[in-house]
C-alpha cells in the first residue's frame, strides 16, 4: 500500500483541518492500514500528553499592573507628541508608579464603551468579555473556590436575589472550580467558573430571558480572540465565555443545558 | 485613523490586557525563562500600544501573539541567545534515523506507557523546550492556545502549508525525543 500521500494528511486530519472529502479518504485508508493508524495513535497520545501535562504559563498579576502604569504614561506622551517614538524603551520605565493613571484608565474604558456600544446585545457581550478578562488578571477568578455545587450554589444565592442553576459537569470534562459575583446588564449577576484542560470558562447567569430572540438554541460569537456562547431558557439568561475553541465551548453549553 | 486617549486605553484593555496570559505563555515557552519572558511581554505590549492604530479590530489574540513573537526574535538576536538553530529539514530527520512508520512501530506500546508515567510531565516539558523555537512555537500555538492553522499562519507570517509542515515535523521530533528518553 502506498502510504506517502496519506502521511502528509495525518497532521491536518488530527487537527480537523481537512475538507470532508479528504478527511473521508484518510479515514478509508486508516481502516485498511495498521501502520498509519499507529502513527496517528502516537500523534494523538502526544497531543493528549501536551494538553494535560505541559505547563500553561499564566501572566503574573503584577505584570498587568506594571504595564497599565507605563502605558498610561506612554499614552499621555503620545497625545502630546503624535509622532511615533523611535528610540528603544528603557526597562526602568516599567517600574514607575502611576496609580492616578490607572484609575483614569478604568474610568475612560467604561465611559468609552457606553458611548460606542452599537446594540444592547453587543454591549452585554462586551461587559461579559471585560469581566472575564478582569477576573483573570486579578489572579482571583473565584470568590468561592469549590468543586462542590452544594457549596457554590448557596454562596451565590445568599448574595443575589435569585438562585443560579449550578450543575456538575466533571464527567463531561468540565469540572466546576467555583463562582463569583459580577455586574452585567445593569444588575448583579452570578458567574459560575468551570475549567476545561488549561482553559477557564466563565458562565454568566441572571434571571429573565429579556433577549430579543428567545434563544433556546445557543448562539456563538467570536470577538477579540474570545469565544462567547449565549442562550436563554424559560427563567434565565446565559453567557459562556472562554478562550477555549468555539466547538468545545458549544459542547460545554450543550452539556450544561442537558444536565440542568 | 488616529485614536484619541480614551479610545487607545479601551483598545489596550481589550487587546493587550485581555490576552496577557496567552502572550506570557508564548513568551515563556520561547524564552524558556521567567524573567526574560516578562521583558519580552512588556516590550511587546509597548510595541502593540504604539501600533494600536494599525489593529483592524478583528482578532486581538492573534494580533498580540504576532507582536510577541516578533519581539522575541528581535530580543533573541540582540541578546545573541543561540539555542539550537539547526534547521530540521528532511535530510536532518533522515540523519536522525527518522522513518515515518517507525513512530508507530512500537510493539510493546512503550510510547503509550511512557506517556502515562509519573515523570511524563517533566519529560514533555524538556522535550518541548529542546525543540528549535520555530517548531516549539507552532506546538504551543496549536496545542496550548488551540488556534487554527489560519490563525497560526497569521501569527508566524507564513503560508498555511508551512504551518502544517512545521507542526508535522515538530510532532515527529517530539515523539522521537520521547522514545529516546524512554529507551535510555
Ligand atoms: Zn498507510
Amino acid at each position: 500500500m502506498d502510504c506517502s500521500p496519506i502521511e502528509r494528511l495525518l497532521d491536518p486530519y488530527l487537527d480537523d483541518e481537512l475538507d470532508p472529502a479528504r478527511a473521508a479518504s484518510v479515514r478509508t485508508h486508516l481502516e485498511g492500514c495498521c501502520a498509519c493508524r499507529r502513527v496517528l495513535d502516537a500523534m494523538s497520545s502526544l497531543r493528549t500528553t501536551i494538553r494535560t501535562e505541559a505547563p500553561y504559563h499564566r501572566a503574573p498579576p503584577e505584570l498587568a499592573m506594571r504595564m497599565r502604569e507605563t502605558l498610561g504614561r506612554e499614552s499621555q506622551e503620545a497625545v502630546r507628541t503624535p509622532a511615533p517614538r523611535t528610540h528603544p524603551p528603557r526597562w526602568n520605565r516599567w517600574f514607575q508608579l502611576g496609580a492616578a493613571v490607572l484609575a483614569a484608565v478604568v474610568v475612560s474604558t467604561t465611559a468609552t464603551w457606553l458611548l460606542t456600544a452599537p446594540d444592547p446585545e453587543w454591549a452585554i457581550a462586551e461587559q461579559v468579555i471585560n469581566g472575564h478578562a478582569r477576573s483573570a488578571l486579578t489572579g482571583r477568578p473565584m470568590e468561592v473556590a469549590s468543586s462542590d455545587r452544594h457549596a457554590v450554589k448557596p454562596w451565590l444565592s445568599a448574595r443575589l436575589d435569585f438562585s443560579p442553576p449550578v450543575v456538575d459537569l466533571t464527567t463531561a470534562g468540565f469540572p466546576l472550580r467555583g463562582g463569583r459575583l459580577d455586574y452585567a446588564a445593569g444588575r448583579p449577576v452570578a458567574v459560575l467558573v468551570y475549567a476545561h484542560r488549561q482553559h477557564v470558562i466563565d458562565l454568566y447567569v441572571w434571571p429573565g430571558a429579556q433577549s430579543r430572540s428567545g434563544l433556546d438554541r445557543p448562539r456563538t460569537f467570536t470577538r477579540n480572540g474570545f469565544n462567547v456562547v449565549h442562550w436563554t431558557d424559560a427563567d434565565m439568561t446565559y453567557w459562556a465565555i472562554s478562550d477555549l475553541n468555539s466547538a468545545d465551548l458549544e459542547a460545554f453549553a450543550n452539556n450544561y443545558k442537558t444536565a440542568k | 485613523m488616529t485614536l484619541d486617549h480614551s479610545a487607545r486605553m479601551k483598545r489596550f484593555e481589550e487587546v493587550c490586557v485581555a490576552h496577557l496570559d496567552a502572550a506570557h505563555n508564548l513568551a515563556r515557552w520561547l524564552t524558556r525563562d521567567a524573567r526574560n519572558a516578562e521583558d519580552v511581554v512588556q516590550e511587546a505590549c509597548l510595541r502593540a500600544f504604539r501600533f494600536l492604530d494599525s489593529f483592524d479590530g478583528r482578532n486581538g489574540r492573534t494580533w498580540l501573539l504576532a507582536i510577541v513573537r516578533n519581539t522575541y526574535y528581535t530580543w533573541r538576536e540582540k541578546n545573541r541567545v543561540h539555542g539550537s538553530s539547526v534547521e530540521f529539514d528532511e535530510d536532518a530527520l533522515a540523519a536522525l534515523g527518522y522513518d515515518m512508520h517507525s513512530l508507530g512501530n512500537d510493539p510493546d506500546d512503550s510510547i503509550d506507557r511512557a506517556l502515562k508515567e509519573d515523570e511524563s510531565r517533566r519529560r514533555i516539558e524538556c522535550a518541548l523546550a529542546q525543540l528549535p523555537p520555530e517548531f516549539r512555537e507552532v506546538i504551543v500555538l496549536r496545542e496550548l492556545e488551540e488556534l487554527s492553522y489560519k490563525e497560526i499562519a497569521v501569527i508566524i507570517a507564513a503560508p498555511i502549508g508551512t504551518v502544517m509542515s512545521r507542526l508535522s515535523r515538530a510532532r515527529k521530533l517530539l515523539l522521537l525525543e520521547l522514545q529516546a528518553t524512554q529507551a535510555s
